[in-house]
């Protein structure tokens, strides 16, 4: 659609496919055609929740990963290993922490044989423009998150490179240091003090891919595919108040909350193959509480109510599924509501709310109701976890089963359907008994 | 950063101090190493005095044999271990190989290989040299091949991404990623096999293989001559100089090196109790040194950018056809799998000429004795030693004093106070089927102990705290607190602890004074008799029976345990 002259793709990809070997020797599908282009001066969001394979996706970008199918071009050559001219920053920073800064920042160009001298002299270059003057010989360990993320920067601007990306390069860092590492860095940008020539950002922070993007591309989940692509207008700086961007976001939370089963399901149990996101007990409760109360009364815009809570949509996200799945509220439009069981929910004591939780989780999850059933049809009353988990691996990765069994235990055993015992993974009815009584 | 003055580039007070010691080294290394090619024949009796005068020489040549086994082990353990780690194929065999190699007892490797490298070096002394370095160095190798192993094995995946990424080749990955990663385990490791080597070392020297006795001028020859001419005075000297030895081992280079290894931890937060050497100190407040090595590092960046640039690491995206795997596959499992045959054809038939079939079985019950005796040694070990880790453990001030102590009685060779108790043995006609046993147990008792010190004072203070809080018994608070919170490190130390005693055991179970001999019953002195007799075949049985033993503890007990340990008991 964008690319009239294929000479200022950057990078291009199309139908990109990739999937893992189960340890059945069955594929796991993570990407499904996934097609995707950055042109030249332009910084592109890649937002997606947790499993919608965006990670899987940069480090096939980045050559560190093949391609299981489809066309991935760098400037119009096709991508085969770790291609010069792409530099990652990480979102954990992934410094040596042997070596000092001015080291770390030295490394990529040790790499490229840049003679010491102006390897010296490019680094402190680095170091200057991203504001770490002064820290050439500190350890990373003697930094702070933001100052070593900067580390991670001039590491990666140094070499030059023509695309930068960046893996939730800002999530690991406080609000107030990822702000200030993010107007930073579109100075540089915009000020073209970097040679840069565009930005792929993965992110699943939705107000900084509209406040950095000039492109957001979002990613469903399971499998990863391009589910809509947005522009973003505005001009730089953005004003996170301006009606615009508040519309821009709350219309990018619609994109992401749109659910592909349709509002519909309310009554009935998602099924085995359902990938139950990870929300524990306390954090459903904590959210619903959050709702029912002030400033909210039970419907809360979901931007609003992400940036009062200090959530990213990774966090956020799998909640509100999570409640949902149980009809204890409903998101739509970029809004969210209790429903009247939720509402139930919040005003019951502890004991009536664990009676109230296992109530839908039994109605709402046939995988919590599966496991039930199972462990009351078996001699003795006990199954091993791994029967469960061999019949998750049909319809998921061995990490993805774990993790859908996982939330499954979390809520039967809150919701008192069964006992787990973590040692020995034996689901069964009874409650642990204590070695010794207590006293 | 350098240029600001002349000032900058004169040595200082620091400068004198560590290059005097330095070059001290250097000079005594080399006057050392001329003496071990001397001429030898074998059968020739190297003499040897008990005049104390000639310690020192004689202690230098066992830290020789020491320094010797030490690079053969760093170089075994860089290829041995990359290759595990960075090919599956090779991993499928060198690590439980390596497993293996590591329940073979110590000394029994030089039992088998003394005349074999006597008859590699014929007419210089450097054959039995090498039997003894050789010997040495099983006891390092191994143990350390298996820690640079596991850190390869756990290099952070981000920065292995962020390596390929910024295309460091492999040579520049090994030394700016791996090698690092794994040095704080590696240099551990290290120490603690030379450590444990001192008691080899010293074992080593005087051994006899049926007609080749073999004496080497060190340490632990001296005596074994004080030994046979039942001299207490010589055997006081020669304590005495052990004691300096381990004492200059130990702040010269065990606490330096541990020291400077905590650099390279792999830590986002600076811990607290950084170990500290005034070694390290010293090194690092010298001026003139700190250029001299910035030079040397600089000549050596020089050198390896001239290396001829490698093709940019590429991963191959395409992967080989599946028939061309399973032809690989089938080629490697017909290899392996011959290789077992002939093994097995080898031991039987080597075994089978010499020995009777009841003699099997007969060597499997001492083997039992032995284990009863390992196993009841570290029960009482524990019993005395984990009460006063707990207790040095929890107290700061008493960790920091007792901890190196307990470190340095580690790496004191024990062997060289059997002598001592095998005199008062024979003036009480004590039983040695009873009293040789905390022999074997002297040396390696203190593994336990500064592992439950370690252990006991990385129990948080907050659990303390609440434990005080809720008013927990005495009884109680070791139940649910201090015996759970010590359990990972007191099993490390148990292992440790363990694999000693076996090794121990071919020593401790036959001790001598003059012509008195004593011997308990077990498989240790089993070894140990037909080494002395050089009949193969029984030792060949004998160091078998014991390395299935050693196996099957470490992984029907041990291993289980410490996983259970590791997972229930993990305070983190």
């Amino acid at each position: 659609m964008e690319a009239l002259h294929p000479e200022t793709n950057l990078l291009r990809l199309s139908k990109v496919c990739k999937s893992f070997k189960k340890s059945g020797g069955e594929e796991h599908l993570v990407l499904d055609g996934v097609s995707l282009t950055i042109n030249e001066g332009e910084i592109v969001a890649l937002l997606g929740r947790s499993g919608s394979g965006k990670s899987t996706l940069l480090r096939i970008i980045s050559g560190l990963a093949s391609a299981g199918s489809g066309k991935v071009l760098y400037r119009g050559k096709p991508v085969t290993g770790p291609v010069q001219g792409l530099a990652m920053v990480f979102q954990t920073f992934a410094l040596f922490p042997w070596l000092t800064v001015l080291e770390n920042v030295q490394l990529g160009l040790e790499a490229m044989r840049v003679p010491q001298a102006e390897r010296h002299r490019r680094a402190l270059a680095a170091i200057d423009l991203i504001g770490l003057d002064g820290f050439e010989s500190a350890y990373p360990k003697e930094l702070s998150g933001g100052m070593r993320q900067r580390v991670g920067f001039a590491r990666a601007l140094v070499v030059e490179p023509t695309l930068l990306l960046m893996d939730e390069a800002f999530s690991a860092l406080d609000v107030l240091t990822a702000e200030t590492l993010r107007t930073d860095l579109i100075e540089l940008w915009l000020e073209r003090r970097i040679p840069t020539k565009g930005i792929l950002l993965v992110s699943h922070n939705i107000e900084e891919a509209v406040l950095l993007a000039d492109r957001i591309v979002i990613l469903g989940t399971n499998p990863g595919v391009v589910i809509s692509e947005i522009e973003i207008p505005l001009e730089h700086p953005r004003d996170r108040e301006a009606p615009a961007f508040r519309q821009l976001v709350d219309e990018v939370y619609a994109l992401m909350t749109k659910r592909p089963r349709g509002a519909a399901g309310k009554a009935e149990a998602v099924p085995l193959s359902y990938r139950l996101p990870v929300a524990h007990v306390n954090q459903l409760a904590g959210l619903m509480e959050a709702l029912a109360a002030e400033p909210y009364n039970g419907r809360a815009d979901l931007p609003e109510l992400a940036n009062q809570m200090g959530f990213g949509v990774d966090q956020l996200f799998p909640l509100l599924e999570a409640l949902e799945i149980l009809a204890f509220a409903h998101t739509e439009g970029g809004d969210v509501e209790l429903t009247a069981f939720g509402n139930n929910y919040v005003d019951a004591d502890i004991l009536r709310r664990k009676e109230i939780f296992a109530e839908h989780v039994i109605r709402h999850v046939a995988l919590a109701a599966h496991i039930r059933h199972v462990i009351d049809e078996r001699p003795g009353n006990r199954a091993p976890e791994e029967r469960f988990l061999r019949e998750l691996e049909d319809y998921f990765s061995e990490d993805d089963a774990e993790r859908v069994l996982r939330v499954a235990i979390e809520w039967g055993r809150y919701a008192e359907h069964f006992a787990y015992e973590e040692g020995s993974g034996i689901l069964s009815l009874e409650n642990p008994v204590s070695s010794m009584p207590v006293k | 950063m350098s240029d600001r003055n002349l000032k900058i580039i004169l040595p200082n007070i620091w400068d004198i101090a560590a290059f005097t010691l330095v070059m001290g080294l250097v000079a005594l290394l080399a006057w050392g190493s001329r003496q071990m090619a001397a001429p030898y024949t074998p059968g020739e009796q190297i003499p040897l005095s008990l005049d104390p005068s000639h310690l020192p020489m004689y202690a230098l040549r066992t830290v020789l044999r020491m320094v010797a086994a030490l690079v053969f082990s760093f170089a075994f353990t860089f290829s041995y271990a990359t290759l595990a780690a960075k090919s599956r194929r090779a991993e499928g065999i060198l690590v439980p190989l390596l497993d293996v190699l590591q329940s073979v007892p110590i000394l029994g490797f030089l039992s088998v290989t003394v005349t074999g490298f006597i008859a590699m070096f014929p007419g210089s002394l450097l054959g039995v040299e090498m039997a003894a370095i050789f010997a040495i160095f099983t006891s390092q190798a191994w143990n350390m091949a298996f820690s640079f192993y596991q850190s390869l094995k756990t290099v952070p995946k981000e920065l292995q991404e962020a390596s390929v990424l910024f295309g460091l080749s492999s040579w520049q990955r090994f030394w700016k990623l791996e090698a690092p990663f794994a040095a704080p385990g590696l240099i551990w490791n290290t120490m603690m096999s030379v450590s444990g080597g001192w008691f080899f070392v010293v074992a080593s020297e005087a051994i006899t293989v049926g007609k080749t006795a073999v004496t080497l001028p060190g340490i632990g020859s001296y005596v074994a001559q004080a030994i046979q001419d039942k001299n207490l005075v010589a055997i006081g000297w020669a304590l005495l100089t052990m004691l300096l030895v381990i004492l200059m081992y130990d702040q010269l280079l065990f606490r330096p090196l541990v020291a400077w290894s905590g650099k390279f931890k792999f830590e986002l937060t600076e811990s607290q109790d950084a170990a500290e050497s005034w070694v390290l100190t010293l090194f690092q407040r010298t001026r003139f040194l700190g250029i001299l090595a910035k030079g040397a590092g600089n000549l050596w960046n020089s050198l390896t950018e001239r290396l001829p640039k490698l093709p940019r690491r590429r991963l191959t995206f395409i992967e080989p056809s599946s028939f061309a795997l399973k032809v690989q596959g089938f080629v490697w499992h017909a290899i392996l799998i011959g290789g077992m045959i002939f093994g097995a054809w080898m031991l039987i038939g080597f075994v089978g000429r010499g020995v009777d079939h009841s003699e099997i079985f007969k060597v499997f019950m001492l083997g039992l004795i032995t284990l009863a005796r390992v196993m009841i040694l570290l029960a009482l070990a524990s019993l005395v030693w984990v009460p006063l880790g707990v207790f040095i453990g929890l107290n700061p001030r008493w960790a920091t004093k007792v901890q190196p102590l307990a470190q340095f009685l580690a790496a004191f060779p024990a062997n060289l106070l059997f002598p001592v108790a095998v005199v008062l043995m024979v003036r009480y006609r004590l039983s040695p089927e009873l009293w040789t046993a905390p022999l074997m147990i002297l040396g390696t008792q203190w593994y336990i102990l500064f592992n439950v010190i370690a252990g006991a004072a990385a129990i948080p203070t907050d659990l303390r705290e609440a434990a005080k809080n809720l008013g927990l018994s005495r009884w109680r608070l070791w139940k649910r607190l201090l015996i759970p919170g010590i359990l990972p490190s007191l099993l490390t130390g148990l292992v440790t602890a363990s694999g000693g005693t076996w090794n121990a055991s071919i020593v401790a179970e036959v001790v001598s004074w003059g012509s008195t001999k004593l011997s308990a019953t077990g498989l240790g002195s089993y070894i140990a008799r037909w080494t002395e007799k050089g009949d193969y075949p029984h030792i060949v049985l004998g160091i078998a029976v014991m390395s299935v033993y050693v196996v099957s503890l470490n992984r029907f007990f041990w291993r289980r345990l410490y996983t259970i340990a590791q997972t229930r008991y993990r305070l983190d």
